[in-house]
C-alpha cells in the first residue's frame, strides 16, 4: 500500500540534498567538474548565508532596531546612540578600500585589538593557569569513615593514583616544551616522559576525531539510504546512475582531448 | 599626521587594554556594564568586517571570470549561489523558521547547507584512513604508541569494539579522561601564557603587525 504523499518541498529538497552529495562524493574517484560544482556551490550558499545572518542579527537587531526605537521613542536620550561608536568603528574598516585613507582602519582594528588583549589577560590567567593548575594539584588521600584512605581505582579520575598520573604528565609536557634548559640527564627522562603522554594523547585524539567523521558519513549514508526509497522517487539511486555516466562521459572526453 | 596614523591607533590599543584588563578585577555594576556594551559593540564590528571578506572573495573570482582562466565558469555558480541565497534570505527575513513552519532560508539550509557541510567532512574519514596508514606505520617506539592509543580509541567508541573487547570502553575512558587531560591541561596553561605574553606586547605597543605595512608603521 502506497505510503502518503509526500510535499513538494521536501520531494524536491530530497533530490537536491541527494545530488548535492553525491556531487561530493564523486570526489573519492578523483577531482572533476561534479565535485568542483558542489564545492562552490558550498562556498556560495554558505557566504549568502553569512551575509544574511549578519545582516538580520548584528545589523537589524543590535543596532537599527534600538537606535530607531529611540529616535521614534525618546530622541533626548542618548539611550542608544552610543551604538553608533561601533558603526562608525565598522565603517572606518572598510577604509581599507581606499587607499588614502586606509590608514583610518587601524583605529577600528587598534580598538578591537586593544580590547581582546585587555579582556584575555586576566581570563587567561585565572581560567586557564590557575584554574588548570588548581585542578591537576588534587589531595591524595581523602578522610573517610575509616580514616585517611587513598583511591587506587582507574575509573575514577579524581581517585589518588589518577591523580599521580595526572601531576606527571602536566609536568613532563610542561617541561617537553620548556627549551630553556638543556634536556639531559633526569631532564631527558622527564622529556621522553612527556613525549609519550602527548603520543598517547594525540593518538585518542586521532581516534576520538576519526570516530566523528565516521558518524557523519554514517549520517550522510542513511539519508541517501533514506532517498533512495520509492516513497522520495527513486532520488538517490536515479542521481547515482546520473553521476556515474556523467563521470564515464566526462572521463571518455578528457581521455579524447588527451589524444589528440 | 604621524600621530593619527601610527600614535593615536597605538594609544587607543593601550588605553583599551588597560582598562579592560582592569575591569575583570572590578566587580561593579558600571564595569560589568561596560564589559558587556563593549562586546555588543564588537559583534556589531564584526558585522561591518564581514564585508572585508565579502569583498576579497568578489575581488578574487571576479579577476578569474575576467581573465576567464581554467575553471572561470565556477566562479559565476559561486556568484550565482552566494546572490540566490542572499535573495531568499532577505525575502525570508533571515529566519529559517516562522511558527514551526520551514521558510524558503530554512529549505535551502536544510537541503543544501546541512548535505553538503556534512559530506564535506565526512569524505574525510577516507583521507583520514589513508592519513593513518602512513602515519600509524609503528616505525619507532613513540609512533607504536599512537597506534595503540588510536586504535584503542576507535574500538571503545563503536558498539562492535565493545562487544569483542569489552575493557576497550573503560580504557577509552581513562585514556580520554585521565591521560587526555593531563596532556591538555599543559598545552592549555603553555599557550595561556603565550597568549598572556602576545597580549601584554600588543597592550605596550611592542608587536605592532594587527595595523598593517606600511611605511607609517
Amino acid at each position: 500500500m502506497p505510503g502518503p504523499v509526500l510535499p513538494t518541498e521536501t520531494l524536491l529538497g530530497a533530490w537536491v540534498a541527494a545530488g548535492l552529495t553525491l556531487f561530493i562524493y564523486s570526489f573519492l574517484y578523483k577531482d572533476n567538474p561534479l565535485f568542483k560544482l558542489g564545492e562552490h556551490l558550498y562556498v556560495g550558499i554558505s557566504v549568502g548565508y553569512s551575509v544574511v545572518l549578519a545582516w538580520h542579527t548584528v545589523f537589524l537587531r543590535l543596532l537599527w532596531e534600538p537606535v530607531k526605537k529611540d529616535i521614534i521613542e525618546n530622541p533626548a536620550a542618548l539611550g542608544s546612540y552610543v551604538l553608533l561608536i561601533p558603526a562608525v568603528l565598522g565603517l572606518l574598516m572598510w577604509a581599507r578600500f581606499i587607499p588614502k585613507i586606509a590608514w583610518l582602519s587601524r583605529l577600528a582594528f587598534a580598538f578591537v585589538v586593544g580590547f581582546g588583549s585587555g579582556v584575555a589577560i586576566p581570563r587567561a590567567v585565572s581560567s586557564y593557569i590557575l584554574k588548570q593548575i588548581e585542578d591537576t594539584v588534587n589531595p591524595l588521600v581523602i578522610r573517610g569513615a575509616d580514616g585517611l584512605s587513598m583511591g587506587f581505582n582507574l575509573a575514577s579520575p579524581q581517585s589518588g593514583v589518577n591523580t599521580i598520573v595526572l601531576v606527571i604528565g602536566v609536568v613532563s609536557v610542561l617541561f617537553y616544551f620548556f627549551f630553556s634548559v638543556e634536556h639531559t640527564g633526569p631532564g631527558r627522562v622527564t622529556a621522553r616522559t612527556g613525549i609519550y603522554f602527548l603520543m598517547i594523547a594525540f593518538g585518542a585524539a586521532f581516534g576520538y576525531t576519526v570516530m566523528s567523521r565516521m558518524s557523519l558519513l554514517i549520517g550522510r549514508f542513511s539519508d541517501l539510504i533514506k532517498y533512495a526509497s520509492a516513497e522520495y522517487g527513486y532520488a538517490a539511486l536515479v542521481l547515482l546512475a546520473l553521476t556515474v555516466l556523467a563521470l564515464a562521459a566526462w572521463e571518455m572526453a578528457s581521455r579524447g582531448r588527451h589524444a589528440v | 599626521m604621524i600621530f593619527l596614523k601610527r600614535q593615536l591607533p597605538l594609544a587607543v590599543t593601550f588605553v583599551m587594554g588597560v582598562a579592560f584588563a582592569i575591569q575583570y578585577y572590578i566587580p561593579h555594576p558600571v564595569s560589568e556594564e561596560a564589559i558587556t556594551n563593549v562586546s555588543k559593540w564588537m559583534q556589531i564590528i564584526s558585522g561591518f568586517a564581514l564585508a572585508l571578506g565579502l569583498a576579497s572573495i568578489f575581488h578574487v573570482h571576479a579577476v578569474k571570470i575576467k581573465r576567464q582562466v581554467p575553471g572561470w565558469g565556477y566562479s559565476i555558480v559561486l556568484y550565482a549561489a552566494m546572490l540566490a541565497t542572499i535573495i531568499v534570505g532577505f525575502w525570508s527575513k533571515g529566519e529559517t523558521r516562522v511558527n514551526g513552519a520551514q521558510t524558503a532560508l530554512g529549505w535551502l539550509y536544510d537541503y543544501s547547507m546541512v548535505p553538503l557541510q556534512g559530506t564535506m567532512f565526512s569524505i574525510l574519514a577516507f583521507f583520514i584512513a589513508s592519513a593513518a596508514y602512513r602515519a600509524f606505520r609503528a616505525r619507532s617506539r613513540e609512533a607504536s604508541v599512537l597506534l595503540v592509543a588510536a586504535v584503542l580509541v576507535m574500538m571503545g567508541r563503536v558498539p562492535l569494539g565493545q562487544f569483542l573487547l569489552p575493557w576497550t570502553w573503560d580504557v577509552t575512558q581513562w585514556l580520554l579522561n585521565v591521560v587526555n587531560s593531563a596532556v591538555r591541561r599543559a598545552i592549555l596553561i603553555g599557550v595561556s601564557m603565550g597568549q598572556v605574553a602576545l597580549s601584554l606586547k600588543i597592550i605596550l605597543g611592542i608587536e605592532r603587525a594587527y595595523l598593517g605595512g606600511g611605511r607609517d608603521q
